[in-house]
C-alpha cells in the first residue's frame, strides 16, 4: 500500500463503499478502498435483486454496457402465501417494467461486486483485496486512520466504515453495541443451475428476461421472515431470512430449513432438476431505524449495513446502502473543499439522508416489524386463513353458495373482525 | 438440544460446494473452555451447535465440550449474537482469508 495519506479511507468494496469510492473518486479525491475478501464480493449474499435508479445515479445507463454485470430485468413481481399443502399466489407483471430506467435486476453479486469494483479503479480509486481492517486509529481525539490485521497502518482525512451488517469497525470504535439477535436477520440461500429455456417456460418469461417472488406463511415455519426464489441467466436463487431470535428459539440450522422449503410441494416443481452450485449465509440487520448508530463523527462516516441501512419489507439494502455511500461521498468532497473533516462539517451526510427516501422510508417502516412480531401467530393464522377463504370460494362441493360466505364469516370471525382489522392495520404501510 | 431434522441434503453436502483459503489460525475462540464453561455447566439449548449455518460448532458429549472448527465458518457473524452467555469470540479472519463465494 502506498504511504501518503488518504483524503479518504473507505473499509469494504460492497455496494455502499464502492458507491462511495466511485463518487470521491470521480472528484479527485485520493481514495483507498480496503476489502478483506481476496476480491470483491468474496464474503458477500444477497437475493438478489437490485433497483436499477441508484445505481444508475452512480453509473449512468450501466445496463447498455455489454460487460454490466446483471442477470434478467425484472418484468414480473409475485407474492406467494403458503400452508403446507395450499398457496395463493398473486403478482404483477408490465412491460413498463422495461422502459426507461429497467427498475431492476437480478444480480450475483460475486460478479456484480467485481464489476462495480471495477468501476472505482477506473475513476481513480485504489483498490486493495485480502486487507482485513481491525480498528480505527485515532489522533487528537479524532479518527484518522486504520490498523489492518498484518499490523499495517494507513492514515486519512476521513475513515467511511461500509463494512456490513456485522460492522466490527463500527463496533470497535464505540459506535454501536454487539447487535442483538433480535435485531437481525439470518439468511441462507442456494444457486441452483437450471437450463435457460426450463427457466424460462417454468416462470412465463420471454428469454432473457427475469421475475422476482417472495413467499410468506408455511414456508418460514412460524418465524419471522420470508422466503424468495428470483431468477438469474442460467441458474435460480432460493433463500431464505428469519430473525435470528426465531432460529435461535427453534434450534433450527438455516441449511435445514432451505431443504425443508424445498419440501413445499410449489418450491420442489419449481427447482425441479436443477443442481445446487452454491450454499451460501450471511445477517441482514433488520433493526431497522431504532438500531442505527450514529452515522457521523469527526473523520468518521457509516453507510449501509453497517448503520443498518435496510428496508425488509420492501426487501431494499442495497440500493438504500448505494444511496448512502454515494452521499458520504459527497459530503467529503465538500468537507475536502472546506478543509475541515470535523463531525459538525460531516453531519451534512445526516442530513442529506434525512432529505432522501432512505431515511423517510425507514422512518416510516420503523414500527413494522415489531407490530407483527407482536402478533407472535400472525404468519401461521392469515396465510392459513387466506387459503381456507380461498378454498371455499373455488369449491363446488353441491353446497349453496351462501353457505360457504357463512363458512368464510366463520372463519374470520373466529378470530374476530376486529382483532383481525387491528392485526393488518400496520400492514397498510407496506401497501404503496 | 433439538435432534437435526432428516433432509435430502446434508448442511456438510452444501457446504461441500463451497471453497476457503484456509487461514493459519483460528479467528474463532471461546472465552471460556474450560469444564466450568458456561457451555458445560448453564446452556442446555447450545443455538450455536443448531443453528451456525456451517457447523462450526460441535457438542462433543462424550467429552463435555463445544468443539470449534473454524475451517468450516462462512463468517456470518451470527454465533456472538447466538450466544446467550457472550461466551464466543469471533472477528473476521486475517486479510484475504476465510470462505471465497463464486456466486454469493
Ligand atoms: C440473503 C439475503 C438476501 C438479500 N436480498 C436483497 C435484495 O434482494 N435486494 C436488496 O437490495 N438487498 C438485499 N439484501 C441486503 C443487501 O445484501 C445489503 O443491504 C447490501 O449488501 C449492503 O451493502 P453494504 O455495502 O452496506 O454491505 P456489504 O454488501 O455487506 O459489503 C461490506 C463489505 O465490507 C467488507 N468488509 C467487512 N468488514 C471488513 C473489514 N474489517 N475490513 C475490510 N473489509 C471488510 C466485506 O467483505 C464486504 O465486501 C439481502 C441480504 C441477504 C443476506
Amino acid at each position: 500500500m502506498s504511504d501518503t495519506a488518504y483524503d479518504a479511507i473507505v473499509v469494504g468494496a460492497g455496494p455502499a463503499g464502492t458507491a462511495a469510492a466511485i463518487t470521491m473518486a470521480r472528484a479527485g479525491l485520493k481514495v483507498a478502498l480496503l476489502e478483506r475478501g481476496e476480491y470483491p464480493g468474496a464474503k458477500n449474499v444477497q437475493g438478489a435483486v437490485l433497483y436499477s435508479r441508484m445505481l444508475h445515479e452512480i453509473v449512468p445507463d450501466f445496463w447498455k454496457s455489454p460487460d454490466a454485470a446483471v442477470e434478467r430485468p425484472v418484468v414480473e413481481q409475485k407474492t406467494c402465501i403458503t400452508t403446507e399443502d395450499s398457496w395463493i399466489t398473486f403478482g404483477y407483471k408490465s412491460l413498463k417494467f422495461l422502459e426507461g430506467v429497467p427498475n431492476c435486476y437480478t444480480i450475483i453479486r460475486v460478479k456484480f461486486d467485481q464489476w462495480f469494483a471495477a468501476q472505482a479503479e477506473a475513476a481513480g480509486a485504489e483498490l486493495f483485496c485480502g486487507v482485513t481492517v481491525r480498528e480505527v486509529i485515532r489522533k487528537d481525539g479524532r479518527i484518522a486512520g486504520i490498523k489492518t490485521s498484518d499490523g499495517d497502518e494507513l492514515e486519512a482525512s476521513v475513515v467511511l466504515a461500509c463494512d456490513g451488517a456485522n460492522s466490527l469497525l463500527a463496533q470497535k470504535a464505540g459506535f454501536i453495541d454487539e447487535l442483538k439477535p433480535v435485531e437481525v436477520a439470518l439468511g441462507a440461500k442456494e444457486i441452483i443451475a437450471l437450463d435457460p429455456k426450463v427457466i424460462e417456460d417454468r416462470f412465463q418469461l420471454n428469454p432473457g428476461e427475469g421475475s422476482a417472488m417472495e413467499l410468506f406463511g408455511s414456508v418460514t415455519m412460524g418465524m419471522l421472515g420470508y422466503a424468495f426464489l428470483y431468477t438469474n441467466r442460467e441458474s435460480i436463487s432460493l433463500g431464505v431470512g428469519c430473525r435470528l431470535s426465531d432460529y435461535q428459539a427453534k434450534g433450527l440450522r438455516p441449511s435445514d430449513h432451505l431443504e425443508l422449503l424445498k419440501q413445499h410441494p410449489f418450491i420442489k416443481k419449481m427447482i425441479s432438476g436443477g443442481k445446487t452450485l452454491e450454499y451460501s449465509s450471511h445477517l441482514i440487520p433488520e433493526g431497522g431505524y431504532k438500531s442505527m448508530p450514529p452515522l457521523y463523527a469527526d473523520g468518521f462516516l457509516v453507510a449501509g449495513d453497517a448503520a443498518q441501512m435496510t428496508n425488509p419489507a420492501y426487501r431494499e439494502g442495497s440500493n438504500l446502502a448505494m444511496t448512502a455511500g454515494r452521499l458520504a461521498g459527497e459530503t467529503v468532497i465538500e468537507a475536502k473543499k472546506k478543509g475541515d473533516f470535523s463531525g459538525a462539517t460531516l453531519s451534512v451526510y445526516a442530513a442529506k439522508l434525512k432529505a432522501s427516501y432512505v431515511l423517510q422510508d425507514m422512518e416510516e417502516a420503523k414500527d413494522l416489524e415489531d407490530a407483527v412480531a407482536s402478533v407472535p401467530d400472525f404468519l401461521a393464522v392469515y396465510p392459513k386463513l387466506a387459503c381456507d377463504v380461498a378454498h371455499l370460494r373455488f369449491c363446488a362441493d353441491g353446497v349453496p353458495k351462501k353457505s360457504h360466505l357463512k363458512q368464510a364469516q366463520k372463519i374470520i370471525g373466529q378470530r374476530g373482525l376486529l382483532r383481525v382489522a387491528r392485526d393488518l392495520w400496520p400492514l397498510r404501510k407496506v401497501g404503496l | 438440544m433439538k435432534p437435526e431434522p432428516k433432509v435430502g441434503m446434508t448442511v456438510e453436502a452444501k457446504l461441500g460446494t463451497l471453497e476457503w483459503k484456509k487461514a493459519p489460525e483460528s479467528h474463532i475462540s471461546l472465552r471460556d473452555s474450560s469444564p466450568q464453561a458456561p457451555c458445560v455447566v448453564k446452556c442446555q439449548d447450545k443455538p450455536c451447535v443448531t443453528v451456525c449455518p456451517a457447523k462450526v460448532y460441535e457438542w462433543e458429549a462424550e467429552h463435555k465440550k463445544v468443539v470449534v472448527n473454524y475451517e468450516n465458518c462462512i463468517e456470518c457473524g451470527a454465533c456472538r449474537m447466538l450466544c446467550p452467555y457472550d461466551n464466543i469470540i469471533c472477528d473476521w479472519p486475517i486479510g484475504g482469508m476465510g470462505v471465497k463465494y463464486k456466486y454469493g
